[in-house]
């Protein structure tokens, strides 16, 4: 675990980039969660102060939204689109592949720290099913095989 | 110097287009062969992609599908002069996919540099804004009345009369936003326009803003689109540049600001008082309506929340008229809808169509029946929440009414396709669990009701206590459709219980009558 008083800076200066724009929660903690890989609790505390919201409301926002995520992720996040056309060509069978293969469920990270498994509900990529996204690149059409040599590539690259 | 496409289309690159384009340019710099590589949109015949369009004498000429491995011998027997190879498509735009459609919204996509505003200008872009400028507010809200254009993003609500609710309402400060959360599964419409053309949508957002008199827009995208917001920022940035956002548009003293929001993954958000919820920085809790967002919208101003698809539509509506875009289509579904093929098909992709197709048509003729090659069972109309529909239903024609008529939805013009491998209790099963893990938590019927959906279809598919937990679904099925604040927990219903009437075999009960 990273300590909080060296993202501090960070947060605030997001927090300040952003002081005047309306509606600036959700762009704040995207620019935090892309800085930082995630949103550290400690700075729900930061972020609350900055826009004159309780801790409560700030945390309530985080946990409404499926992205935000509040522990760091492995080194490579993978989601697995979980929605229906992917179903209608073997998703599911992807999906238990990845799990065994990475030997971890949805929402875990490996106990290498390369991998972060997460699901997704259609990534617009419908027209090549089954989808996953490794990082921000689409794969559609991923057979198990193919998805061993993403892993491999991942791997590596490093 | 010849011109070479190839798609920046997030699918195509799914499929390996960015090495397919970085081997071209490599082994043509080997050769000193001097190209020209645009990264265009897709065409949308996704079965061909990644896909290489190369400008000869005689026009256009296609190769596909194309791995990074075909790109030598491609080189070899003349790919930039257009001779036979075994990957030859010859002219995109005779395919019967292609040619058989009517392409209104979708006219550019695939044809131009996406962010090149010369390129969209010199493809008739613009000329929409042209003639909005030289109009009063009430006209251009009277030609996008006359065009008949209803709501793409599922509610189908005639867009004419939302926009003149927003002119008529007095306020110093009035909104355009963009629902571009585009979370239906099988659904890519919005994100292939974003990708392909971002220009058709500023141009619609910015012929709105004139509209109705507002001077902002957003544009809420969700972020599983990253590629669709790396274009719509460099088109953004583009329009800005040549005058036509900013103050004073092309000279004509009108202002329209516009600006990216990206979502955070709730499916909800794409309901439109969710989104503004999320726009203003909250959870995105469903508001009660009334009032409605044309009255107090986002940050309590009166806001236009359209779909991606109905403001790109805008700006052919303003360059031609209401009258030529209302002569495609049937009753009272007007103009094109973009179709989205997905699922178990063997040609997957984007087809734009009048209102009036049949679905069997658009399977089987264009779609050429189910990729595995077994039968299709059962199909998925207008996303999640769309019902299931059996082969006796697929002589329908795709009309708003038609649909409603045997209790279905066209919804965004997404189409699944399952073949008979399919369980249709666990397709019922997964709608009930997607209401729960989405659901925005606001009424219990929805909320509670889902998951108590998912213990009951778990029961009657073990067994146990069959009848009485079937008649108890329907009922649970009853009180959330009625019970319900939003279309969530209002039609999760559909996909069920279209699986359970017209399926029910999987469920373990007696096989419906024919
Ligand atoms: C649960 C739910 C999800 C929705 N998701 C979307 C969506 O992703 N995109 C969209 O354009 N409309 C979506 N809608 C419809 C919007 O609420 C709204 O009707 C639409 O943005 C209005 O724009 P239109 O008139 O141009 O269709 C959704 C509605 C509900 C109830
Ligand atoms: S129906 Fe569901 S999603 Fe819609 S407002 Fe109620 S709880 Fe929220
Ligand atoms: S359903 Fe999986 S990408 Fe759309």
């Amino acid at each position: 675990m990273q300590d909080y008083q060296s993202q501090k800076p960070i947060v605030l200066d997001i927090l300040d980039a952003h002081r005047t724009m309306p509606g600036n929660l959700l762009p704040i903690l995207h620019g935090i969660q892309d800085t930082l890989g995630y949103i550290p609790s400690a700075a729900v505390e930061d972020i609350a102060r900055s826009l004159n919201l309780s801790k409560a409301e700030v945390h309530g926002v985080i946990s409404f939204y499926h992205y935000f995520r509040t522990t760091p992720p492995g080194k490579h996040t993978i989601r697995i689109c979980r929605a229906e056309s992917c179903q209608a060509m073997n998703g599911k069978a992807l999906e238990s592949h990845a799990k065994q293969t990475l030997g971890i469920d949805f929402h875990e990270t490996s106990s290498d720290e390369h991998f972060s498994l997460e699901p997704v509900y259609c990534l617009g990529n419908c027209a090549c099913s089954p989808s996953i996204t490794i990082d921000d690149e689409v794969h559609g059409r991923v057979t198990p095989e193919k998805f061993d040599q993403l892993l491999a590539a991942c791997k590596g690259a490093k | 110097m010849s011109r070479v496409f190839i798609s920046r289309d997030s699918t195509a690159l799914s499929l390996g287009a960015e090495k397919v384009a970085a081997t071209l340019q490599q082994l043509s710099d080997t050769k000193g062969l001097k190209i020209e590589i645009v990264r265009n949109g897709s065409r949308g015949l996704f079965w061909l992609e990644p896909l290489i369009e190369v400008e000869t004498d005689q026009g256009r000429v296609a190769y596909g599908p194309v791995q990074a491995e075909d790109v030598a011998s491609l080189l070899e027997t003349g790919l930039l002069e257009g001779k036979q190879h075994p990957l030859y498509l010859g002219n995109i735009e005779e395919l019967p996919y292609f040619k058989n459609q009517n392409r209104l919204t979708f006219a550019r996509v695939g044809l131009t540099d996406p962010v090149n505003i010369d390129d969209y200008i010199a493809h008739d872009g613009y000329r929409g804004l042209k003639n909005a400028l030289a109009l009063q507010p009430a006209d251009i809200v009277k030609h996008v009345t006359d065009s008949g254009l209803r709501g793409r993003g599922g509610a189908a609500f005639p867009t004419g009369i939302k926009w003149n609710t927003v002119l008529n309402a007095p306020a110093e400060q009035k909104y355009i936003v963009c629902n571009a959360d585009e979370g239906d599964s099988g659904t890519f419409s919005d994100r292939m326009i974003m990708e392909g053309d971002p220009f058709v949508l500023i141009e619609g957002m910015t012929i709105a803003g004139l509209a109705v008199g507002a001077t902002q827009g957003y544009i809420y995208l969700r972020v599983e689109y990253p590629h669709a917001k790396v274009a719509l920022n460099q088109a953004i940035a583009a329009a800005y540049k040549n005058g036509y956002l900013g103050e004073n548009i092309q000279g004509s003293g009108k202002t329209f600001h516009l600006e990216v929001r990206s979502g955070a993954g709730a499916y909800i958000c794409g309901e439109e008082t969710s989104l503004l919820e999320s726009l203003e920085g909250k959870r995105g809790l469903v508001r009660f309506k009334p009032p409605l967002p044309a009255i107090v919208g986002l940050f309590g101003k009166p806001t236009v929340v359209n779909n991606v698809i109905s403001l790109a539509s805008i700006p052919v509506i303003l360059d031609k008229g209401g009258e030529y875009y209302k002569n495609y289509g049937m009753g009272r579904s007007r103009g094109t809808l973009p179709l989205q093929l997905a699922g178990n098909i063997k040609h997957p992709g984007l087809f734009e169509a009048a209102f009036g197709m049949t679905l069997r048509e658009i399977l089987y003729a264009y779609g050429g029946g189910s990729a595995s090659g077994r039968p299709i069972r059962a199909v998925q109309v207008g996303g999640p929440l769309g019902a299931y529909l059996h082969e006796g239903q697929f002589d329908t024609p795709l009309d708003y009414e038609a649909f409603a008529a045997i209790s279905a939805v066209l919804g965004h013009g997404g189409i699944v396709v399952h073949d008979d491998s399919v369980n249709m209790a666990d397709m019922a099963r997964y709608a009930m669990e997607f209401c729960v893990e989405e659901s925005c938590g606001k009424c219990t019927p929805c909320r509670i009701g889902s998951t108590r959906g998912v213990e009951v279809i778990d029961r009657i598919v073990d067994g146990t206590q069959k009848d009485k937990n079937t008649v108890l679904l329907r009922d649970l099925c009853d009180t959330m459709m009625y019970g319900s604040l939003c279309a969530m927990g209002g039609m999760t219903p559909y996909p069920v219980l279209s699986s359970l009437n017209h399926f029910p075999e999987d469920f373990g009960l007696p096989a419906a009558k024919a």
